[in-house]
């Protein structure tokens, strides 16, 4: 991986000898993980710890009359049964609103049930006990009266005068509502030669974490202060909300993300289990842990997608698309969720449809209303698979209706790449996208004309094949437009602290996280290679209130983007401090002296001339030899957010190829590509994975994910039997491949990739299907896309 | 979750657990592989006082032939049937069968004794044993029975065998040079259960049909063993004869309804089966025509 070839006049600070950007190199924390030595809060262990395990309501909707737990206390090991009324004296309820997102209401939350559930899996009694087991069994021996009360369960109906209103100081069951009305578009439709609509169904479903919620809280009341272990995507976010609501400083809380098996956005949220957790720990003045069981997770994790959208789309004969408009509902359980609301789903589906095309007609509406479910919110591509879905579901169904090849409609219709910068009709202003060369990319990778005659050659032979096609746009690198204005106090700056040590190496304190997708790679990756260190002597610190500067976390595919952003001008600053002192010592000019290789070099010639070890050996030990009132600054601190754009936008294409089995109603993945950008590309691999990884989730709710109620509000498949997740034996092999357009946002240029994988594979696995299926003149517009629905629109069952 | 707490015991040898089993009656359980019954007590489905452990009774292992008959004893693990040659020879049914049961980590621990005595209505080697008329042998303090495989269970997770007893070993004839199977099922994903499956073999003279056992699973509450293949045997299938046999299975077949399928496409999924299953074992594709647009 070395390159030495080239010298550094003239190149960027990433584009130096020994340079680690664009190279795929190992993770610094594979050897701990791969040993088993990861540090997982499920794994931890504190003198004095208690487990909670939380009882909850079997009901969807029901008021709690009576709660009975004198059993239950004079079991062995139980130390304490606290219901929410209990519980409430000492954390306060929370309401899940952002000012940005008008007319957003939502009812008072509280850590655990007070007077009634609206949720079945929602806890209405916490009992500590020694042991988990012990805190099961006791458990069972709290009684609980209960008045079922009628649960709201179809959101399409929700709204009707006659469905009972789940909060009813808050008048309705709409919990927001936005309208937007872009352009012309009842002339555009007027004046299309076509207008195709479509209903499109979308299974609610959750992203399932391999280990599952967990948190250690640790009250101190020697110190009066509350260490929390905690798997989160936001230490920050989690501390200044747990003590806002413990009636705690910020100061008083210090929040400690280890390891973290799996986040997907589901662990960037406030639960009201951890948040009772929290305040037990206070309570009881000893470390208390809870981690959910599976079923509680299926139970008690965010859900999301669960999108009914009626939609069109006008088009002219020549393959213009002229107009788009849909009508959205979305059911998000019975409170908006904490912090982060569970409006902005819904909010994204109407900012992102018609994203990639140059149509400026649009119109939209969505209305987010309350059902006795599960809470929703953000997960992984938030808002971007329901919008894409919807988005490259309606374009071939035109292309469809007018007889044009999916890809002819498309090259027709997506922006242009040299007309940028430019805006969408919901007010989305792109930086710089290149659709046009992501399209011939994929063209050319999947080897559309021969698929084609395959797929021809193949149907005569009653094998019927399909391929399906999906553009995208994804949001990154969000700016203070995503939350900070709406009044929460979740950070969109992250900062980056680096020193040289002692002995010649780094340490590097980082706001952002890792949840497994190569954080603590990209930063060292940044920081050795803008230093000239190399990457084994940088050692990198995450996830600690107390020991990073204050930032955001890693969410909204941010992490690289912005903490690595802070992480390249922080490590710039200290090279230049090095230089400094370098300079000093050698008594030569800072500019003729450049880092390489752990030393300090001659820009001419390349001559080493010291160490990084001795010069810090020189700056802690022997001061006293550097010239009078010089001082040196081997550490640097700083901080980054993007101020040009409100989001980094990326851009990509996936195409699906699959076989349905029209007899039985199975669907065959066969192969899928995707083609993405997200500018400066730090570590392939680490990219391709996010990438694969993201298909694959979208894979799963495209064909498997689906949390399934009934009508009476029961999830009726909480475990990994019924809930299907996909896995590897289904999985087709994901091409993936990169057209680079960097944001001039920062001197990185790195936007986001965590979520592209996610945005359109449904949207071209539904694609495939339809176009599988077009001989026998049948469209799906649902996922997951199950055999039974399969076998139910070829009119089989 | 966390299962409540139990008792655990290993039993030595198998009078030793029949009489462990005879002192607890229903409050004991028997534990072989633990694949269905860990989960099951995890999720307190299930809160047994007492497990008998009887992994280390080795009468109860082994794969062997003699006069025409395959024992194959109840801790016999999935694995040891995947990779058993004897198996592979004599009941070539389970060695293809037993692919489609879970995965490598289950296979590597779940027996047929467990699989058998479990009796899921949607599991593979029930109907295995029904389509190969496998003998199940039990074994109580007052001696041994040996049950018809189709006699043996009698509905979802229930089965003949009492409390106290030990199922020991399943037998069966070994298969003959005209003997054919077929096996396949519909699911979700590699190692799920099925949505519905099929475990037949059969005898073939020239291109008829002599005898074919089809052993449906996750049709019911308990494997099939259908009546309708008397339409398919002693005479060359013709379509129509398939047709009439698909409609004698559709009346005998009472499937539940549930998230994967509705009792209709199970239905009309196990005929899509039985129409494969012949096409397949004929060698005659036309029989299993798929539908064209
Ligand atoms: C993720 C997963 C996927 C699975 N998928 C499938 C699948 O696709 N198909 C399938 O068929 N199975 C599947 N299984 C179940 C697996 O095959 C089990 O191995 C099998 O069902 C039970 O065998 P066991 O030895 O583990 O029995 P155990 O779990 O130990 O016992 C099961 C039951 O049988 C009783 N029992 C066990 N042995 C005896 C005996 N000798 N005499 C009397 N009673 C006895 C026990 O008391 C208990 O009630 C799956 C399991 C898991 C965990």
């Amino acid at each position: 991986m070395n390159d030495s070839s080239e010298k550094q006049s003239g190149l960027s600070v990433l584009d130096r000898p020994n340079s680690y950007i664009g190279k795929t190199v190992p993770r610094p924390n594979l050897g701990r993980l791969m040993q088993g030595r990861g540090q997982y809060v499920s794994d931890m262990v504190l003198p004095r710890m208690a487990h909670v395990v939380f009882l909850r309501s079997p009901y969807a909707h029901a008021r709690i009359l009576k709660i009975d737990a004198t059993e239950a206390k004079a079991m062995p090991g139980v130390i304490a049964v606290v219901t929410g009324a209990e519980l409430a004296k000492v954390i306060t309820p929370w309401v899940g609103v952002l000012s940005h997102l008008k007319g957003l209401k939502s009812a008072p939350q509280h850590a655990i049930a007070t007077d009634r559930a609206c949720w079945q899996g929602e806890a209405v009694a916490a009992i500590v006990a020694t042991g988990r087991a012990l805190a099961e069994d006791a458990a069972e021996l709290v009684s609980v009266d209960y008045e079922e009360l009628v649960p709201v369960t179809d959101m399409r109906t929700a709204l009707d005068p006659e469905t009972p209103v789940i909060h009813p100081e808050l008048g309705d069951n709409l919990a927001f509502e936005r309208n937007l009305d872009a352009g012309a578009v009842d002339q555009a439709f007027k004046d299309s030669d076509e207008v195709v609509e479509a209903k499109f169904v979308f299974g609610r479903h959750t992203g399932v974490t391999l280990e599952p919620r967990a948190v250690l809280a640790d009250w101190n009341s020697g110190e009066e202060r509350l260490t929390v272990y905690l798997g989160t995507q936001a230490p920050h976010m989690v501390q200044n909300i747990a003590a806002m609501h413990l009636g705690l400083d910020e100061a008083q809380v210090r929040v400690v993300c280890k390891d973290v098996g799996g986040s997907f956005g589901i662990k960037v949220h406030i639960y009201a289990d951890e948040m009772a957790t929290l305040a037990l720990s206070k309570l009881l003045r000893r470390p208390v842990k809870f981690v959910a069981d599976r079923v509680e997770s299926f139970n008690t994790d965010i859900h999301a997608r669960d999108h009914v959208c009626k939609a069109r789309i006008g088009v002219s004969k020549n393959g213009t698309i002229n107009a788009f408009e849909i009508d959205d509902v979305t059911g998000i359980g019975p409170y908006s969720m904490y912090p982060r609301t569970s409006a902005i789903e819904a909010n994204q589906v109407i900012n992102l449809v018609g994203g990639p095309y140059t149509t400026q007609n649009y119109r939209a509406r969505t209305r987010v209303v309350f059902q006795n479910k599960n809470v929703t919110c953000q997960y992984r591509g938030v808002g971007h698979p329901i919008a894409c879905s919807i988005t490259e579901g309606l374009v071939d169904l035109a292309a469809q209706r007018i007889g044009m090849d999916p890809i002819e409609i498309r090259r027709r219709n997506l922006i242009r790449d040299d007309a940028y910068p430019c805006g969408s009709p919901s007010g989305l202003k792109f930086e710089a996208l290149s659709h046009h060369a992501s399209l011939d990319k994929l063209i050319a990778m999947m080897n559309y004309d021969a698929l084609r005659a395959e797929q021809a050659e193949l149907r005569k032979r009653g094998i019927y094949r399909g391929i399906g096609i999906a553009s995208f746009i994804e949001v990154t690198n969000p700016s203070a437009a995503f939350y900070g204005v709406g009044g929460a106090r979740i950070s969109s700056q992250d900062g980056v602290a680096v020193r040289l040590d002692a002995t010649g190496r780094v340490i590097c304190q980082t706001s952002i996280t890792e949840q497994g997708q190569g954080s603590e790679s990209l930063t060292a990756q940044i920081v050795g290679s803008v230093l000239g260190v190399s990457m084994g002597r940088v050692r990198v610190i995450l996830g600690d209130t107390d020991n990073t500067p204050y930032g955001g976390g890693t969410w909204a595919s941010r992490g690289a983007g912005i903490g690595g952003e802070a992480a390249l001008q922080a490590a710039k600053v200290l090279r230049k401090n090095i230089l400094d002192v370098a300079a000093a010592i050698l008594q030569a000019k800072p500019h003729d002296l450049d880092i390489i290789d752990n030393a300090v070099v001659d820009v001419q010639g390349g001559q080493q001339r010291i160490e990084l070890h001795e010069l810090a050996r020189v700056v802690y030990f022997r001061p006293d030899t550097l010239p009078p009132g010089f001082q040196p600054e081997l550490m640097a601190t700083r901080h980054f957010v993007p101020r040009e754009y409100p989001f980094a936008f990326t851009n990509g294409i996936q195409a699906s190829w699959l076989e349905v089995d029209t007899q039985a109603g199975f669907i065959k993945l066969l192969k899928h590509w995707v083609v993405e950008d997200c500018g400066t590309i730090i570590n392939p691999q680490l990219v391709d994975e996010q990438i694969r990884g993201g298909v694959v989730q979208g894979l799963g709710a495209a064909l498997y994910e689906h949390c399934i109620y009934d009508e009476r509000g029961q999830l009726t498949n909480a475990n990994m039997a019924d809930y299907l997740v996909p896995m590897s034996g289904e999985m087709p092999d994901i091409d993936v491949g990169h057209i680079v357009s960097p944001t001039l946002d920062g001197e990185l240029g790195a936007k986001g990739a965590g979520e592209a994988g996610t945005a359109a594979a449904a949207a071209a696995v539904t694609n495939a299907v339809n176009d599988a299926l077009s001989p026998f003149n049948v469209t799906v517009t649902e996922i997951p896309l199950t055999p039974r629905v399969i076998l139910t629109a070829l009119g089989r069952i | 979750m966390k299962a409540s707490a139990f008792s655990y015991t290993r039993a030595s040898s198998v009078t030793d657990a029949l009489d462990l089993l005879a002192l607890h009656g229903d409050q004991a359980k028997v534990l072989s592989g633990g694949q269905s019954l860990m989960p099951a007590l995890n999720l307190r489905l299930s809160a047994p006082a007492l497990l008998v452990d009887i992994g280390a009774i080795s009468e109860l292992r082994g794969i062997s032939e003699s006069n025409g008959v395959l024992k194959i004893g109840a801790l016999t693990r999935h694995v040891d049937i995947l990779r058993s040659p004897d198996i592979a020879k004599h009941a070539p049914l389970l060695t293809e069968a037993i692919a489609y049961v879970a995965h490598p980590a289950i296979r590597n621990k779940g027996t047929i004794g467990g699989s058998l005595a479990h009796a899921d209505p949607a599991s593979e080697l029930p109907a295995c044993t029904i389509g190969l008329d496998a003998i199940i042998v039990v074994r109580g303090r007052n001696g041994e029975r040996r049950i018809q495989a189709a006699d043996f269970f009698t509905g979802i997770y229930e089965t003949v065998l009492s409390p106290e007893e030990l199922l020991v070993a399943v037998e069966m004839p070994v298969a003959k040079s005209n003997s054919a199977h077929f096996f396949h099922e519909y699911a979700r994903r590699k190692g799920d259960y099925a949505i519905v499956g099929l475990a037949a073999s059969g005898i073939l003279e020239g291109d008829v049909f002599a005898d074919l056992r089809l052993g449906f699973f996750a049709v019911g509450d308990r494997p099939l063993l259908a009546a309708a293949s008397k339409h398919l045997t002693g005479k060359p299938v013709t379509a129509s004869m398939l047709a009439d046999a698909q409609a004698a299975l559709d009346a005998e077949l009472d499937p539940q309804e549930d998230q994967q399928a509705s009792a209709g496409m199970r239905r009309y999924l196990a005929r899509q089966l039985m129409a494969r299953c012949v096409a397949t074992l004929l060698g005659r594709p036309e029989l299993d025509a798929r539908p064209r647009a």
